[in-house]
């Protein structure tokens, strides 16, 4: 098996495995990152975004062989310096979630539409967490979160 | 030398010894002060003390060496945020910050029994009873500080973790000064006299809960995160079908693949691997036949088989007499009301990891009821419970589905089989065919009335049974039967507000079924027949006036739907606005007030947030879930088809009201905000359209059908817009409802009312319109 090489968390990662096996399950085991959740493992629940070169996609969908030579980002990735990004920031202070299980996914997924959007209004919000589920139905507040830190990152 | 003070520690845990288990605690929590409460009826006999509501709850509370507090609950925390809410009580009594108290929650080894989390119980029974844990251990820590400071105790008193002398506080000691290199033991008498809530700082104010850094950041760990030395995942072998038997097995192309260990142990078969999407994967090789069987019911025909084979309808609730009544009454109404299997369909699956060895099992399992777990795992693996612990990571929603714990049982006994720690994660497939789920429900509701009021209501339930039918309405005359599900063709367990959902719902659009035949205002109807009850009428008008709520005849075309509901001692009221669209029956949530009297509410903050919660979730059961199935074979395998609300259904923002009653007793919150969605959403449609609804979930195709039902059937009598009482809306009415808006004519209070359609006050030409609308049927 060749080597696939990556950046993760912004340090060079190195992993030697089937390049077939899914994104997911290598961070969650072989890596340690147990932060990426696992809801359902068909792309349906977003449970398990993670950011691949700063664009949110299901890590139980992508393979090994995708990310070679890639930037992966996950929830542990985000905090620099002990500093919690201005997403998660916003998450805490608007009590964005109550279980939290889909929390991790559900952050990399708005800290991905605001590296495309800045600004992005309500519907737009709402259509780009449409695909990360939440049970507890904390919905409001996780819009609520992602516009305040839409305004901290001086996207507004 | 160590002081030691034993008085009647005793635990009322039958399966438990109590010795081994005392010995494993105080290894575990090294010395301090532990004050234990056990269930008991002495605890807070006396009326005065909130105790008195709190029938069962355990707990350790302990002041450790370094002054710190720890509560040791059997409870877990999956979100609902006892987490937050339980420390606050103690650091309330205690007179410690908050920032100072710890909680162990849900590890057997620690804690307390406990039957489980669930029915909103955790600050009904903990948050009253926790409190005179806390301030039986306050007791002692005066008492020491008195002796420390050599003071008589009446003259000390205690604030920040410290006891000093109430005439000179320069004299004092901490908490950590006096409990270093003591254990004491204390059994709560309930004799300690308790804070009055008059002077609580700490409960009762808005607190973020405390796990919300370790949640964004991914450190929080779930059950699935554990990690063991040489643990290996498993994939289970499943049936296509509920209850089919294997005829055969060939595990040969899944033994083939490299680290992959498959077990068939006592029928349950199993690939393991150290990495999860290998042993998935090799699950899938495992060939294998089997014999369904055969039962001929499905999610359309349930309602019927329900009514064939639940028996007939016993009676659980009785008031005066409703056959005598339904002979005086003017008019009575009968009516049908249905609703489908739910699942629970938490975002954390069931998980479980098992480690077996040394003749004793730890399992890290995401359960809503460990010491359940425990005994289940020991009679699964043959062990003494004593040498089971189970300890509860976070878990990832439970909603009653983790009252179930197929997963620990199957990680435990394939521990044991392989000598290995085994992880078992369900798949999303398995977490939605392995549920057990919220029965069916078919209610037969008959009610009458008489000079404008309810003279009876009469219940007959199959499925569900009667939880939340305790009568908060005024009825003379009130019956509910039940006839309960039986697991058949699906297991069926507790979910969320369990039956409430639906008894609330028939019960609801039967009083504005009523409402409407009376061309009564839906709100006023219902204070109508509140005279009884203070705490309900204030609840709904709390929720009216957050809501702005015009009186008004119904239907109003404006879409506004309101429901009443309690559980759990708490009461709630939902108000909704929804907008029909009459192309696609689709169904737009456009606003919703929730008001709700919990008592004493312990954190705002987070009973808000389950309110929230509760209102976001009931739109699943309200519009799109219900399991579809097949004879023994759930048709549901995804979240593609078992559709739970999304951030395209919910509304922009749900107004919550806490009517406070501090002087009523804490009660639950966790699940009665959920009961009143479906019926307030039917109630709005009924409101936008004039079609009733009486089957969840309200599909558009649902909608779509009643629509159409509504408008063969013509308007309803007392229709708004019905401007000259003949008992329709014609062209003739949107005629005289124009030359009302343009002052042509000066109508009768009867014919502005009916002209009025949308509650504004006057008629105006928009009015005009909207009858001319409904009277050429374009909805």
């Amino acid at each position: 098996m060749p080597d696939i090489n990556f950046t993760l968390n912004g340090k060079a990662a190195t992993v030697n495995t089937d390049p077939d096996r899914p994104l997911l399950w290598v961070l969650r085991t072989d890596l340690g990152l147990t932060g990426t959740k696992c809801g359902c493992a068909m792309g349906q629940c977003g449970a398990c975004t993670v950011l691949l070169d700063g664009r949110p996609v299901r890590s139980c969908l992508v393979t090994m062989r995708g990310v070679d030579g890639r930037k992966v980002t996950t929830i542990e990735g985000l905090a620099q310096d002990g500093k919690l990004h201005p997403v998660q920031q916003a998450f805490v202070e608007f009590e964005a979630l109550q279980c939290g299980f889909c929390t991790p996914g559900m952050i990399m997924s708005a800290v991905g539409l605001l590296n495309r959007t800045p600004k992005p209004t309500e519907a737009e919000i709402r259509a780009a967490l449409q695909g990360n589920l939440c049970r507890c139905g904390t919905h409001q507040r996780v819009i609520q979160a992602v516009q305040s830190a839409a305004q901290h990152m001086g996207g507004s | 030398m160590a002081r030691r003070v034993r008085t009647g520690l005793t635990r009322r845990e039958p399966s438990s010894p109590t010795a081994i288990r005392r010995r494993q605690f105080l290894a575990a929590v090294g010395g301090g002060i532990l004050v234990s409460v056990v269930a008991t009826k002495a605890v807070g006999q006396e009326a005065t003390t909130p105790a008195a509501a709190a029938p069962a709850f355990n707990a350790h509370l302990r002041v450790g060496a370094d002054g710190r507090v720890t509560c040791f609950v059997g409870k877990i925390e999956m979100g609902q945020g006892i987490i937050t809410s339980l420390p606050m009580v103690m650091a309330e009594e205690l007179e410690v910050p908050l920032s100072s108290v710890d909680v162990v929650a849900g590890d057997t080894a620690l804690c307390p029994y406990d039957a489980g989390t669930w029915g909103s119980l955790s600050i009904q029974q903990y948050a009253n009873g926790l409190r005179t844990a806390a301030a039986q251990a306050k007791a002692v820590l005066k008492q020491m500080g008195a002796e420390q400071l050599g003071v008589p105790v009446a003259d000390v008193s205690v604030a920040d973790g410290a006891v000093f002398a109430t005439a000179d506080p320069n004299r004092r000691v901490t908490y950590a000064e006096l409990t270093k290199g003591q254990q004491i033991l204390r059994q709560v008498t309930g004799s300690a006299p308790v804070d009055p809530v008059s002077a609580y700082t700490i409960v009762g104010k808005p607190t973020p809960r405390t796990d919300a850094v370790a949640k964004v950041t991914g450190q929080a760990k779930y059950a699935g995160d554990m990690r063991l030395p040489g643990m290996l995942y498993a994939s289970i072998l499943r049936p296509p079908s509920l209850g089919a038997t294997r005829q055969s097995l060939d595990t040969s192309a899944a033994e083939a693949v490299p680290g992959v260990t498959v077990v068939n142990t006592g029928g349950l078969v199993a690939a393991l691997h150290e990495q999860p999407d290998v042993a998935a994967k090799a699950i899938g090789l495992v060939k294998a036949t089997w014999k369904e069987n055969s039962l001929a019911v499905d999610d359309k025909a349930i309602f019927d088989y329900y009514e064939r084979s639940l028996g007939s309808l016993r009676q659980v609730t009785g008031v005066g007499s409703v056959t005598t009544a339904a002979q005086q009454a003017e008019t009575t109404i009968e009516n049908r009301f249905l609703g489908g299997y739910l699942a629970h369909a938490p975002m954390e699956p069931h998980t479980a990891l098992a480690d077996y060895r040394d003749g004793q099992i730890t399992v890290w399992a995401s359960t809503q009821n460990p010491f359940g777990v425990r005994d289940e795992v020991a009679a699964a693996v043959g062990l003494p419970a004593s040498k089971v612990r189970i300890i509860t990571p976070f878990v990832g929603g439970g909603f009653g589905g983790k009252s179930s714990n197929g997963q620990a049982i199957e990680a435990a006994r394939l521990s044991k089989a392989v000598g290995k720690p085994v992880m078992v994660a369900w798949s999303r497939e398995e977490e939605l065919t392995l549920d057990h789920y919220r029965p069916a429900a078919v209610h037969i509701v008959r009610s009458g009335l008489k000079a404008g009021k309810v003279i009876f209501f009469d219940m007959g339930i199959y499925g569900v049974g009667d939880r939340g039918t305790d009568l908060f309405y005024s009825f003379p005359n009130y019956r509910v039967r039940t006839a309960d599900d039986r697991g058949v063709p699906l297991p069926t367990g507790p979910w969320r507000g369990p039956g409430n959902n639906a008894n609330t719902f028939a019960r609801e659009c039967q009083m504005d079924i009523m409402a409407a035949k009376l061309g009564a205002d839906p709100v006023q109807f219902r204070l109508d027949h509140l005279s009884n009850n203070a705490r309900m009428r204030a609840v709904l008008e709390a929720a009216a006036k957050q809501f702005g709520w015009q009186t008004a005849r119904f239907p109003s075309g404006r879409g506004y739907g309101v429901a009443l509901g309690s559980d759990a001692g708490t009461y709630v009221a939902t108000i909704m606005e929804v907008k029909v669209d009459g192309a696609t029956g689709k169904v737009q949530v456009l606003r919703v007030v929730c008001a709700q009297d919990m008592g004493l509410v312990v954190n705002p903050q987070g009973a808000i947030t389950q309110m929230e919660g509760c209102t976001n979730m009931g739109l699943g059961y309200s519009f799109s879930e219900e399991l579809r199935f097949q004879g023994t074979k759930v048709l549901d395998r995804s979240f593609a088809t078992y559709r739970i609300p999304t951030f395209m259904d919910v509304p922009p923002k749900i107004e919550t009201v806490l009517v406070n009653s501090r002087s009523t007793p804490a009660h639950g919150g966790g699940e009665p905000a959920i009961v009143t969605v479906g019926a307030a959403a039917a109630n709005a449609i009924f409101d936008a359209t004039g079609a009733r609804l009486y089957q969840l979930p309200m599909t558009p195709e649902r909608v779509l059908a009643a629509i159409e039902k509504a408008r063969q059937e013509g308007p309803a009598p007392g229709l708004t817009g019905d401007v000259n009482a003949d008992g329709k809306v014609t062209t003739a009415d949107a005629m005289l409802a124009v030359q009302l808006a343009l002052g042509l004519r000066t109508g009768t209070e009867a014919q502005l009312r009916a002209a009025d359609t949308d509650g504004s006050g006057k008629v105006e030409v928009g009015d005009a319109l909207r009858i001319l609308r409904a009277a050429v049927g374009g909805g």
